[in-house]
């Protein structure tokens, strides 16, 4: 026993490498087990699950909460539940209220914490363990990009929620990510013009961007509206995600010339940069001999809400609102009010609109499976919806339709009624060619989701 | 999975509840019972280099519980690939910060900056090199041994407080910088993605073209999703352990112990302890690299809020849950932790009026009124009290915890041996 004979290192080394080898053997049994008919979560038994994946904490944790209920409601209106909302007008339509292609739909929900990070986690396990056969949820340009690309690489078609940047249906654009949200270029189209007009053409800008995909996109599309107005820019500034206090951002804005502060803000960041403008004067300043301006490019109701006040007669520009007369808003409305008590917010509605246009899609093409989804998609023509006829077009996956110029209301009637639309803005207006921005679709057939 | 705690135990984590005032004792090491200076000298009569039998068996208990992962998860609804792939990465992180908390006793709240370096670097390897994730595991662990590197020889001149302050400090300014300053580098917010058209040097080299149709992580043409990803994850893992373990059981270990035991003593003997902790830092540093890159391998992205402070606080509760020191504890803290992120916070009212269907309906009410707080959003809050009832009561973390009821079994049974 005493001339115990130990094994040299090289010996041991080998060794181990042996059993780590025997070890990975298991993975080779795991390949090529899902064959080209059996898709990624293709839906067993009578029900079919959706996933909504959407910030329930962080900044825009308001929007995220505003998205789950319209969610909700779609989801009992496809299961027929309900007085079936905007089902009743969408045009054309295979919706059937009877579930999809006759499978009841459940779904289950994740929290983005508005971090790709999480988004990513939470999305697969909706994928993984719950079987998601789609997921959707919104409210971050940064992690709709992230979850986006994710639907690509597993093969389970994402509809995108509130999203606003360019990149998402520009140079980021995915086969399988779909938005019906309108973008920057838009708004800053639609915005320039209506600028022009209330506030003259020789005004200095001063931007405050929050610092992410989206803040950019939004940045260089005012920016470039405006400049091509005859305005000037004076500075942009970068500002963090969340940050709360914007005091030190704000005090530089009056002693750098400028007439007009843009706030390329979004959710709580907003409501806390405008009201800290509004509380520092800006709004009663004169510069140059003209009246100093704020403008939100991207306004909501519930951004309105948070910042009160501050809001009266600041221009902006909107997807869509819940006073708008056509028979789709006026059904939307009229369902979310009696379930929720409250108006939707437009978050809440391309959220809703973004799930029945899937399973209209998928009632269209017969199937589940995702490339056949995607092409019945791909091109729709349809209205009803809320926005006048609207194209999902093939180049991109972005939605197409009018777009809406907002004011603070100046005299609200009600806590809701915070916003008045200004202008129209027609689709045609709006509408630019697919390349400028670049990207690339990708393929309809990835072999994703594994077992 | 519970077995391998019982029968391990008393000798992986005897020295942590008995230090600092009786030495470290365990098994083989029978001839440094004292001091570490003592450390036995190194000669053909001494003890055998081949690992014990006690840590063979611990090992393959071990790999059998990971491995059969996709089995025994099953009625837990865990046995899906992300959350598998979740258990054994930060498995991996948390037992790599053991070799620095739990060896030295040196509390680093930092160490997701390694975590994030490793994925960023990891990531690069993917648009840059080649997406075989060898290149990929190799650099991230490389790069992130660099800068614990750096980071440790600065922090390491405090100890205590002050040390963990400075690490903190490090990674959140790792943090911000990979949030704005380096959006070239991390791009931002969205996080760092694998294009489709990106240079992969290597990968043009070999097949002539870097484009592919999706891009996705690969080992020598096996893709790294689902299963296959948790699969090299476990490898790792276990890779990972064993090297931790023959870490614990070396002279070195023993040397990193006697640190945490007293290291002023350590000092007025004669030796130097700057060097043996700045070791186990960048080792601890490199572990945290490979989590990182195989963050990176399952899922091509890596994002700054893997840095941030609560990410570096998760893996000190991590290991403090499941008994810091010793080697199963902070796989078993890291596990848990998971479970609860991934699984307790998906938990919402419906699924409670579910489970506790069979109650009357009244009675029904009440319970999920009472529980509800504590699932979905609420996680934190079980997380809260358990964590706080584990310091309370099981100061050495749930491997105290099974090895008292091991004990207590062995007690009863021990009795009647003795009475016969």
């Amino acid at each position: 026993m005493d001339t115990f004979k130990r094994p040299s290192r090289r010996g041991f080394l080998r060794g181990t490498a042996l059993a780590g080898a025997t070890l990975a053997t298991p993975t080779f049994f795991t390949r090529g087990a899902w064959a080209q008919e059996k898709f990624c979560n293709a839906p067993q038994g009578a029900n079919v699950v959706l996933g909504f994946n959407v910030p329930q904490t962080g900044p825009y944790a308001d929007e995220g909460a505003d998205e789950l209920r319209a969610y909700q409601l779609a989801v009992k209106h496809l299961n027929g539940e309900g007085d079936g909302g905007m089902m009743n007008t969408l045009k054309p339509s295979s919706l059937t209220g009877k579930g999809i292609l006759g499978k009841k739909v459940t779904f289950v929900t994740g929290d983005t914490q508005t971090k790709s990070d999480a988004a990513r986690a939470s999305a697969r396990r909706m994928i993984e363990k719950d079987g998601a056969i789609m997921f959707s949820g919104g409210s971050s340009s940064g992690v709709a990009i992230a979850q986006q690309s994710l639907a690509q690489e597993i093969g389970v078609v994402f509809m995108c929620g509130l999203t606003h940047s360019n990149d998402t249906t520009g140079k980021d654009k995915r086969r399988y990510g779909f938005r019906h949200f309108f973008n920057a270029y838009m708004s800053g189209e639609a915005l320039g013009p209506v600028l022009a007009d209330v506030l003259g053409t020789d005004r200095r800008a001063y931007h405050l961007t929050a610092d992410y995909t989206w803040g950019w996109t939004q940045e260089e599309s005012i920016k470039n509206a405006t400049e091509a107005l005859g305005w000037e820019t004076a500075q942009t500034v970068r500002t963090p995600l969340g940050a709360g206090d914007f005091s030190q951002y704000l005090t530089p804005v009056l002693n750098s010339g400028a007439d007009v502060l843009i706030l390329n803000h979004y959710g709580n960041d907003m409501v806390n940069s405008l009201t800290q403008a509004v509380q520092f004067g800006m709004r009663d300043k004169q510069v140059n001999g003209k009246q100093f301006e704020v403008v939100v490019p991207l306004y909501s109701e519930l951004m309105a809400e948070g910042a009160g006040e501050a809001v009266k007669g600041i221009f902006g520009t909107s997807n869509w609102d819940w006073k708008l007369t056509d028979p789709g808003s006026q059904a939307f409305a009229k369902s979310f009010g009696q379930e929720y008590g409250r108006p939707p917010s437009q978050a809440a509605h391309t959220c809703y609109v973004q799930t029945l246009l899937y399973a209209n899609a998928c009632e269209v093409a017969g199937t589940f499976y995702p490339p056949e989804v995607i092409k019945a998609l791909e091109g729709f023509e349809f209205d009803g919806m809320g926005n006048g006829p609207t194209l999902y077009r093939a180049d991109d996956h972005q939605c197409f339709k009018d777009v809406l110029v907002v004011r603070g209301n100046m005299d609200p009637s009600s806590q809701f009624d915070l916003l008045e639309v200004y202008k129209v803005v027609p689709r045609d207006q709006v509408t630019y060619d697919a390349s400028i921005f670049g990207g690339e679709l990708g393929p309809y057939e990835v072999a994703g989701c594994a077992a | 999975m519970d077995t391998t705690p019982q029968n391990n135990t008393p000798q992986t984590t005897a020295p942590q509840t008995t230090a600092p005032a009786e030495p470290q004792r365990s098994a083989h090491y029978h001839h440094s019972t004292d001091l570490p200076t003592q450390l036995p000298p190194r000669g053909p009569d001494m003890r055998p280099l081949w690992p014990p039998k006690v840590d063979i068996l611990m090992t393959v208990l071990f790999a059998v519980a990971v491995f059969t992962m996709p089995i025994w998860l099953q009625p837990f609804g865990a046995a899906y690939p992300d959350l598998m792939q979740r258990f054994a990465i930060f498995g991996i992180f948390a037992i790599g910060f053991n070799i620095l908390f739990g060896l030295t006793g040196y509390l680093s709240f930092g160490h997701a900056a390694f975590l994030g370096v490793g994925s960023y670097a990891a990531v690069w390897s993917f648009k840059l090199l080649s997406l075989n994730i060898v290149p990929a595991i190799l650099l991230s662990i490389g790069i992130a041994g660099l800068f614990a590197l750096a980071i440790g020889y600065v922090s390491l001149r405090r100890s205590g407080i002050y040390f963990a302050i400075l690490t903190l400090a490090f990674a959140q300014m790792c943090y911000n910088l990979a949030y704005s300053v380096l959006t070239p580098i991390t791009n931002g917010e969205t996080g760092l993605r694998v294009l489709r058209d990106d240079p992969r040097v290597l990968d043009a080299l070999v097949t002539g073209t870097s484009e592919v149709a999706v891009p996705r992580a690969s080992f020598f043409g096996i893709e790294m999703s689902g299963m296959t990803g948790f699969w090299t994850c476990a490898v790792c893992l276990l890779i990972a352990f064993y090297i931790a373990l023959r870490i614990t059981r070396s002279p070195f270990g023993m040397m990193l112990r006697g640190i945490k035991s007293n290291q002023t003593r350590m000092n007025y003997i004669g030796f130097n302890t700057r060097p043996y902790t700045l070791v186990a830092f960048v080792v601890s540093g490199m572990y945290a690299g490979l989590a990182g890159a195989l963050l990176a391998v399952v899922d091509p992205l890596a994002g700054a809020e893997r840095m941030q402070w609560t990410a570096s606080g998760e893996v000190v509760l991590m290991t403090i849950l499941g008994g810091a020191g010793t080697l199963l504890g902070p796989f078993l803290g890291a596990v848990l932790i998971k479970y609860f992120e991934n699984i307790f916070s998906a938990l919402s009212d419906s699924t409670l009026f579910q489970a506790f269907s069979f109650l009357p309906d009244t009675a029904r009410e009440v319970v999920v009124t009472i529980v509800s707080p504590f699932v979905g959003e609420g996680w934190h809050l079980t997380l809260g009290v358990l964590f706080m009832l584990v310091v309370i009561f099981l100061p050495g973390g749930l491997t105290e915890g099974f090895r008292r009821i091991a004990r207590a079994l062995r007690g009863g049974s021990g009795k009647k041996e003795s009475s016969q």
